[in-house]
């Protein structure tokens, strides 16, 4: 069993890279912050999927965190980043501890399908209501932090990137923490044969169920997260575009390393940011070249670069039909 | 004294196929129970039935006196009933020893923890790799080793809850005929130390005969015969249907 980085030392680079906030170009701090915000969200897929489920529509717990800040933001005056960040991701919680019992029993496409479902669902329900501003959504105040109000865009800006960094951070170090742990190795033990899970006396369904909370928390503090750099929101944070670009982060990442969802979230951004600007037209097309050159050449992500740490099979599909098929003999 | 497992009158069709007719059996704790029969004889079924995975349509299954026979594969392990399978059933993705960190962390009373490294259990799973000569494997990667490691390894993972009933579903199938005995004599010698009921399914007359105190010849769902080794494998009807005039 490997051993990774202390948590100290990760905490130590957590901060240097909020410190470095301050020497990056304004143009990079609000593509950093959206990097960092989609990177949290990510890491939630990340961790939902050690346990062989994909969330096609996390836009669900991304939306309920949004709507839910910008609707407590708005009628208690709540502006305090820190404090808006802990209510999204409370938001995204209570709904992952609502739903994830009832959608943990299904598993594969059907898993990924209902998710997608509910958050369409949402999307459907927001669109036609009125007092949540319907398709064209609200908006919401500037945030402060700790009493601070900044209304030097750059400090706003750095704020902001500090915030999400360390928010994302901190996330980063706890799913390192959890990857490590009894839950970790549990988790992947359920995505390779959830049945013999069981026979050891575990219960898949409440592994499954965790891990989707947990993934609901992040997503609920990246939309909150989110819904500080637009300082607006509408049903497009559940629609199943939103969730779509959520789960291309993931694939490009990987499911073996934290570090990756963080590099793989930048990279997107910057083929976005550049393809955008140099292909205007086309910069859809170029995104897709680059996911499949992803897919093609590190079919297991971008940490696989720098997790060698052993020659895996894939994922063992296989392995609870083989138990079904010996049962049933 | 309370046999271990009790099933009495247990019945299971699958459409028009009897895979349990009527089946009644008492084993008595420290037993070493073989059951034998051809392919479709209703020994896979049987086990199946007492570890949850399949309900029977009727009759009942007790476990030291308390009912078990609706209960889930999780609860019956919980309870004390653990299994091997015929094709190992490993988690191929990690090493030998986080599968046996994945059982270990099932068989505590607690819930899995967030936070404390899987790791913990590196001892106590090196401590069981070594009880079947496996302490130079815990390191290694499921897919990296050969079939009749992993069965040990599959048959390690069923005895770290320390189970009242062990049940091995063939565990010397896919093993060489060199190595069939000293698979076995590992696999008794690992037991042992918890002195676990054990049942298991077997092809080879051989391994029947020379490790079984017990053994159960099934055919067509029933019980053929039920008896000591050297009787049960004379036996006129268990010679015809089962092992064809085999000993």
């Amino acid at each position: 069993m490997k051993q990774g980085l202390h948590p100290l030392v990760m905490i130590a680079l957590v901060a240097l890279a909020a410190l470095f906030g301050r020497v990056l170009p304004t143009w990079t701090l609000s593509l950093a912050t959206v990097a960092a915000s989609n990177a949290l969200i990510a890491l939630g897929i990340v961790i939902l999927a050690r346990t062989g489920n994909v969330s096609f529509g996390q836009g669900l717990f991304y939306a309920a965190g949004g709507y839910g800040v910008a609707l407590i933001a708005n009628a208690w005056g709540i502006t305090d980043a820190v404090a808006q960040m802990l209510i999204g991701a409370l938001c995204g919680g209570l709904l992952g501890l609502a739903i994830g019992p009832l959608i943990a029993r299904y598993s594969g496409i059907f898993f990924g399908m209902l998710t997608l479902a509910l958050s369409m669902v949402l999307y459907g329900a927001l669109v036609k209501t009125t007092a949540l501003g319907g398709s064209d959504g609200f908006n919401v105040g500037r945030p402060s932090l700790f009493g601070m109000v900044f209304t030097d865009p750059r400090e706003a800006d750095f704020m902001l990137y500090a915030v999400s960094v360390v928010t994302t951070g901190l996330a980063g170090i706890a799913a390192t923490i959890l990857f490590r742990s009894e839950l970790g190795l549990a988790s992947l033990a359920v995505r390779e044969n959830n049945l013999r899970v069981e026979y050891l006396g575990l219960s898949s369904n409440r592994i499954i169920t965790i891990n989707l909370v947990i993934a609901a928390v992040f997503a609920g503090a990246s939309g909150a997260l989110a819904l500080m750099a637009q300082r607006h929101i509408d049903p497009q944070f559940a629609y199943w575009t939103t969730s779509g670009e959520f789960v291309f982060v993931a694939v490009l990442a990987g499911y073996q390393s934290v570090a990756a969802v963080f590099v793989a979230s930048l990279a997107l951004e910057l083929v976005r940011s550049f393809s955008n600007l140099y292909l205007p037209n086309t910069w859809q097309l170029v995104l897709g070249v680059f996911l499949l050159g992803v897919i093609l050449f590190l079919p297991r992500g971008i940490g696989s670069l720098w997790i060698r740490r052993r020659n895996r099979i894939g994922p063992a599909a296989a392995a609870p039909a083989a138990i079904q098929k010996e049962a049933a003999q | 004294m309370t046999p271990v497992l009790s099933v009495h009158g247990l019945e299971k069709r699958f459409g028009a196929v009897v895979a349990a007719d009527a089946l009644s059996l008492d084993i008595a704790a420290g037993q070493k129970v073989s059951l034998i029969g051809a392919n479709g004889a209703g020994k896979t079924t049987f086990v199946n039935m007492v570890t949850g995975y399949l309900k029977p349509d009727s009759g009942s299954i007790a476990l030291d006196g308390m009912d078990i026979g609706r209960r889930s594969p999780r609860n019956v392990a919980q309870l004390g009933i653990s299994r091997s399978f015929q094709i190992p059933q490993l988690f191929v993705d990690l090493t030998a020893g986080e599968n046996l960190a994945v059982a270990l962390s099932g068989a505590r009373p607690r819930a899995l923890s967030f936070h404390s490294p899987a790791e913990a259990h590196g001892g106590k799973a090196l401590e069981l790799l070594e009880r079947f000569g496996l302490g130079d494997m815990a390191d290694r990667p499921i897919s990296e080793l050969a079939g009749g490691v992993r069965k040990l390894i599959d048959i390690a993972m069923a005895l770290v809850r320390r189970p009242k009933l062990l049940l091995l579903d063939e565990p010397t199938s896919g093993v060489s005929a060199d190595e069939k005995f000293a698979t076995m004599d590992r696999v008794i010698h690992a037991v042992a130390p918890d002195a676990a009921t054990m049942v298991f399914v077997e092809h080879d007359m051989e391994i029947v005969s020379r490790y079984a105190d017990r053994v159960v010849a099934f055919y067509q769902g029933r019980i053929l015969a039920d008896g000591d080794p050297h009787n049960v494998l004379k036996d006129p009807e268990v010679r015809r249907y089962v092992t064809g005039g085999v000993q």
